[in-house]
């Protein structure tokens, strides 16, 4: 298979409709549709909505990435899509128009996992990713410690948010301040011009005992809450900033110390951010800081490629196509709760792997197709 | 001409191939669970046995529903994004307009009634002069509250079967056919009759129901 595959990924496990193309680990096109706007009201992602936004967005989304990318369909090597994890709904918008894109076009599909997307984004801001990689994932909907030995086939988790996902809890205390919905961004903002050291709220499970590797966000949004409510009911103001600063000094200082910790327990000398709050200022800086203190390489890709996207999912696929991984079946399905630890979704059929050498020329794309079938439909 | 029919507004998968005489392949299934799955093998079968690529066919028609949310957008999402990789036309049908052309093949006359599973214990249902002519938009109802409505007459699809109260003279069809809603498609292209568009009609709001993990756990 060609050293630099040209693959088309997309992304809809929850409110963006995302479509990237990219060449090997190089960028072509990063296309983005979001229906946040529609959320803000409910102060949170409303799965219905996001769906409907999905199936409108979907196949103007795909033709505005290629025409940026300034590629035809014809000469992709494949079509990547999320299969998982994230809302049902939402996902099985995005899979069945990759099914029916690759079918169409007769190119292979790998369904693909959301959360090794987001690791592997980096190659497109950074280059190769180096191997093992140590990841920390953050966002609204998920707050994970990786180890991926490959990025297509080994991804170990260490620990995970055991209540709410990091970003959450940015959405909850931006809802508590009445700040509005996303939270994330308007905190780190307030935040800069906050005292972070002015509150010494919780750090979640830092203690002897607790799991290194996991993170715990409940308290913390509770304490805040808490400490928010007392200011009101002696009739005092709220020193906005200097909660919001507090607040974010405490996950990130969290969410740092723990990523450190495990890449000098696994000898990695590296660390990849990414998610939605790697987009947060203060992480970067203070990951920066202590990345830099224990001579570890710090990788964040910048904050566009952070955030769902589908030039994550089109760089995982390339990297699938490229280490020549099956593509997957007909009949892949979307898959909310798809564990970390399967990078993507093979197929059963064998036909899959050496037909992908060849080079779908038109003529006999759809021959593909049928070979596929005599393995796949009536079994 | 070629066409390629897909609904999965209800619990059926359905797709069919057209040429524009007659259905020259088709394949049904009823799994309300497994459209996304079940749909793009679907096609694949369908094209194999009439012998022809997925390149042959001329136009797309698809099923806009009213149906549950989930199943239904896999046909549209999947008829829109195949036409526009063939640059071939999307021709929308209401899946309720298919179930009664069906009926019309069937022997139903009418007028008549066509309902399908709407699930939360309604239906959606339209009334029909003839198999060809719908009266009025189609809509969803809990049953007993059309009963009025529909009384006295013969009732055709899944909603009506499950409803024997409200639809005492429930017959088959009882699924959606693609082959059906080709046939419709193919009259209605040769007419010169307009079609919709291939967006949903879900005909409910979404729930306007924030996810659990969002609500605020804090005292007000
Ligand atoms: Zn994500």
């Amino acid at each position: 298979m060609a050293d630099e595959p040209l693959v088309l990924g997309i992304e809809t496990s929850c409110d963006e409709t995302g479509v990237g193309v990219v060449r090997g680990t190089t960028l072509l096109a990063d296309a983005i549709a979001s229906s946040v706007d529609e959320h803000a009201r409910f102060g949170g992602v409303v799965p219905e909505v996001a769906s409907r936004a999905h199936l409108e967005a979907m196949v103007p989304t795909i033709e505005r990435a290629l025409k940026e990318a300034g590629v035809s369909a014809r000469d992709l090597d494949g079509i990547a899509v999320t299969a998982g994890p994230g809302l049902a709904g939402a996902l099985l918008v995005g899979v069945s128009a990759a099914k029916a894109y690759a079918y169409a076009l007769g190119k292979p599909l790998y369904g693909v996992n959301h959360l090794a997307s987001h690791i592997c984004v980096d190659q497109l801001e950074h280059g190769p990713l180096p191997e093992p990689t140590m990841a920390l994932l953050v966002s609204g909907g998920h707050s994970s410690l990786l180890l991926a030995p490959d990025i297509t086939s080994d991804v170990r988790p260490l620990g995970a948010t055991i209540d709410d996902a990091a970003g959450e809890a940015f959405d909850k205390i931006a809802r508590v301040l009445q700040l509005g919905f996303p939270g994330g961004p308007v905190i780190d903002r307030l935040a800069r011009e906050g005292d972070p050291k002015a509150i010494n709220f919780p750090r979640g499970l830092t203690g002897p005992r607790d799991a290194a590797y996991d993170f715990s966000f409940s308290g913390l949004k509770t304490a805040v809450a808490r400490w928010i409510e007392a200011k009101r009911k002696a009739g005092e103001d709220v020193p906005v900033r200097d909660v919001a600063a507090s607040f974010q000094e405490a996950v990130v200082d969290v969410l740092t110390r723990k990523a450190i910790r495990a890449c000098k327990d696994e000898g990695v000398d590296h660390l990849m951010i990414g998610g939605g709050v790697a987009a947060n200022s203060r992480l970067r800086s203070l990951a920066q800081e202590r990345c830099d203190a224990a001579g570890i390489v710090l990788r964040v890709p910048r904050p566009k490629l952070c955030t769902d996207n589908g030039a994550m999912v089109a760089a995982l696929g390339a990297e699938m196509v490229k280490r020549n991984r099956p593509a997957s079946d007909w009949d892949l399905s979307a898959d909310s709760s798809l564990p970390v630890t399967d990078p993507h979704v093979p197929g059963t059929s064998h036909e899959h792997e050496h037909e992908h050498g060849h080079g779908h020329g038109h003529g006999h794309a759809h021959d593909h197709v049928h070979e596929l079938s005599k393995d796949n439909l009536y079994s | 001409m070629l066409l390629l029919a897909v609904d999965t507004a209800t619990p059926a998968v359905t797709v069919a191939l057209h040429d524009g005489e007659s259905v020259v392949a088709e394949s049904n299934q009823v799994d309300a669970r497994r459209h996304g799955e079940l749909l793009l093998p679907s096609v694949d079968k369908v094209l194999a046995e009439a012998g022809v690529t997925l390149e042959a066919v001329t136009g797309v028609v698809v099923g806009v529903g009213p149906g549950p949310y989930t199943g239904l957008r896999v046909g549209l999402v999947t008829a829109s994004t195949f036409a526009a990789v063939l640059g071939v036309p999307v021709h929308g049908l209401c899946t309720l307009d298919g179930l009664a052309h069906a009926a019309g093949a069937a022997g139903v006359e009418g007028p008549f009634v066509v309902a399908t599973d709407a699930r939360r214990k309604e239906v959606y249902w339209a009334r029909y002069e003839d198999p060809r002519t719908r009266v009025g938009e189609p809509a969803v109802d809990r049953p007993a509250d059309i009963a009025e409505q529909v009384a006295g007459l013969p009732a055709v699809g899944q909603g009506a079967l499950l409803y024997p109260e409200v639809f005492p003279d429930a017959r088959g069809p009882e699924h959606q056919s693609a082959g059906a809603l080709a046939s419709l498609a193919a009259e209605r292209l040769a007419a010169g009759l307009e079609f919709l568009p291939p967006t949903p009609l879900y005909l409910r709001r979404p729930d306007a129901q924030v996810p659990k993990n969002y609500k605020v756990v804090t005292p007000q």
